[in-house]
């Protein structure tokens, strides 16, 4: 194999696009040797990050979430439902995850995205494990009435760290969910009370309320090459090294997640407290995001 | 401090294994692992000629096929398909034969509790048994984390839906050095020490991840001389028997 050799000197003569395509990962390791990646970020930096929230008027909660150009748009419309015999005063949240094919390359129409059903599943157990919602809070009647959140993110632009963008979204959609005023009616059921003209008869719960959050999640998916860790990859890089680690933590520090499927590069104790400590620093920053976001739209 | 379980056993004792392999004739490959109550057969066919979309060939592809105990494939299965694709992915030494698919499949036969990692060493066996090459085998085990911080190792499936936390580890196994100077190492750690693949599900502390990491590496050595002793074993057997 010559290849190494060749292209050790060709880089020194052919266009760096054209570098870039034909050496992928040695177009990387040049970077990484100065410490800095191709988008003139340091290497534990995670791209601009941005949250509005309420971009689905007709939802209940939304926000849309853009880390760098990956871009998740979430939802979650509330809808009465009867609890099950085992729950009998808990709410339900159903979680989905869409990767259309305006997302990717990658993604051909009428064949859904494998990579769609795992980031839903990693999502759904992330909410559900860290506590955020306590679901008893979704309870009206009990036994009789609750709250099911169905709670949408759709996939507009797929740029890297899926996930990371998708819990954020996911987060910000629960921060600006308000619960809508429901009643009973004279048959016994729930109703929406919209507007006035119900107003004689008793509110299950007075008003618009919001849900209080516990321990918010996080996260940060860092990619682990040889001995470099690169926080929040690009979908290139994502496809050039394949050694992923996702730490969740929640807002009081512990982990929620520990998430590192396979991949060539093994990881070890250093190179996990490395992770976890970029995390750190990465959950301060999404929560003043976030924090900000929400003041934003007090504002209004 | 100690533990009650509810099958008595201690909190670092695993259950009985059992691993036996060439047990499908018309598999290339095929293997059975059980721990206590928990079952899963895991069977490859492969290498076959061709890659599938997406994937890169200039290296063999593996595909994962999950056959849950009874009803569809959801989620759950498909996660469990990608991670296990992906381990695998990282054990074997792909471009051995390039543009090939190799089949796994997996068809649990009962879950009792750490069902991924039974099916992880499961798939690894078969692979073994199908005469994939490897770099090394990968050895797969559940940690749990109860309230009081303490770690119990194997957990059952009442134990892993009562406990806080839980946490799949795969690890490579020991390395069995002829050379003098032991078993490699990376940034002065063992190279058995490095996690291939960590799932966690529920919070937990971060010192008691690593308090994890340390009981499941333990474990792991007792795992990887029992699938050596296995694999030895059956190799002297089928030479006689040839």
């Amino acid at each position: 194999m010559g290849l190494p050799n060749a292209s050790g000197d060709l880089s020194t003569e052919v266009e760096v696009d054209a570098f870039r395509r034909l050496f992928p990962l040695r177009f990387f390791e040049k970077h990484l040797l100065e410490s800095i990646r191709p988008d003139a970020r340091p290497l534990g930096r995670a791209r601009d990050t941005t949250i509005a929230l309420g971009a689905v008027a007709s939802a209940n909660g939304s926000a849309l979430a853009k880390i760098g150009s990956t871009t998740m748009l979430a939802a979650i419309k509330m809808e009465v439902m009867t609890p099950s015999m085992e729950t009998p005063d808990e709410g339900c949240i159903a979680i989905d995850f869409h990767m259309p094919p305006i997302c990717s390359p990658i993604v051909r129409p009428g064949r859904p995205a494998e990579a769609a059903p795992v980031v839903a599943k990693q999502l759904s157990d992330t909410i559900l494990s860290s506590g955020m919602i306590n679901l008893k809070e979704l309870s009206l009647v009990s036994g009789k009435a609750a709250w099911m959140a169905y709670l949408d993110i759709y996939c507009l632009d797929a740029d890297g760290a899926l996930f990371d963008a998708a819990l954020l979204a996911a987060v910000a959609a629960f921060s600006h969910l308000e619960i809508p005023v429901v009643s009973l009616n004279d048959d016994g059921k729930i109703v929406l009370s919209e507007g006035q003209g119900l107003s004689d008869r008793e509110p299950v719960n007075k008003e618009k309320r919001k849900v209080n959050l516990g321990s918010i999640p996080f996260s940060l998916t860092c990619i682990l090459h040889k001995n470099h860790i690169l926080a929040d990859p690009t979908s290139e890089e994502e496809s050039i090294m394949e050694t992923f680690v996702t730490v969740v933590l929640d807002s009081s520090s512990q982990l929620v997640s520990l998430y590192k499927p396979g991949g060539p590069v093994l990881a070890y104790t250093s190179a996990i407290q490395d992770c976890i400590a970029l995390t750190r620093q990465r959950v301060k920053e999404l929560r003043k995001i976030l924090e900000e976001a929400i003041s934003g739209m007090e504002v209004d | 401090m100690e533990i009650d379980r509810e099958d008595g056993r201690s909190q670092n004792q695993l259950r009985p294994l059992a691993c036996s392999r060439n047990i499908l004739h018309r598999a290339h490959g095929s293997a059975s692992w059980s721990q206590g109550d928990t079952k899963v057969l895991a069977a490859v066919y492969g290498p076959k000629a061709g890659t599938k979309k997406n994937e890169n060939p200039e290296k063999a592809c593996i595909e994962v096929i999950w056959k849950p105990k009874t009803g569809q494939i959801g989620k759950l299965e498909k996660e469990y398909e990608m991670i296990l694709k992906r381990t695998l992915q990282s054990i074997c030494i792909l471009t051995v034969n390039p543009n090939t698919t190799t089949s796994v499949m997996i068809q649990v036969v009962n879950d009792d509790g750490a069902l991924l990692p039974s099916a992880i060493n499961a798939a690894c066996m078969a692979l073994v048994d199908a005469g994939i090459p490897m770099r090394h085998l990968a050895v797969s085990i559940c940690c749990c984390v109860a309230r009081s911080g303490l770690v119990i190792l194997d957990p059952t499936k009442l134990e892993e839906q009562k406990m806080k936390a839980f946490a799949y580890l795969v690890f490579p196994n020991s390395v069995h050095s002829v050379l003098p100077e032991g078993s490699p190492s990376v940034q002065g750690e063992p190279i058995e020490n490095g996690i291939i693949t960590s799932v966690t599900h529920g919070t937990m502390s971060v010192d008691d991840y690593f308090y994890c990491l340390e009981r499941g590496r333990a474990a792991s050595t007792k795992l990887s001389d029992f699938l050596r002793r296995n694999l030895q074993q059956q190799s002297t057997n089928s030479s006689k028997a040839g």
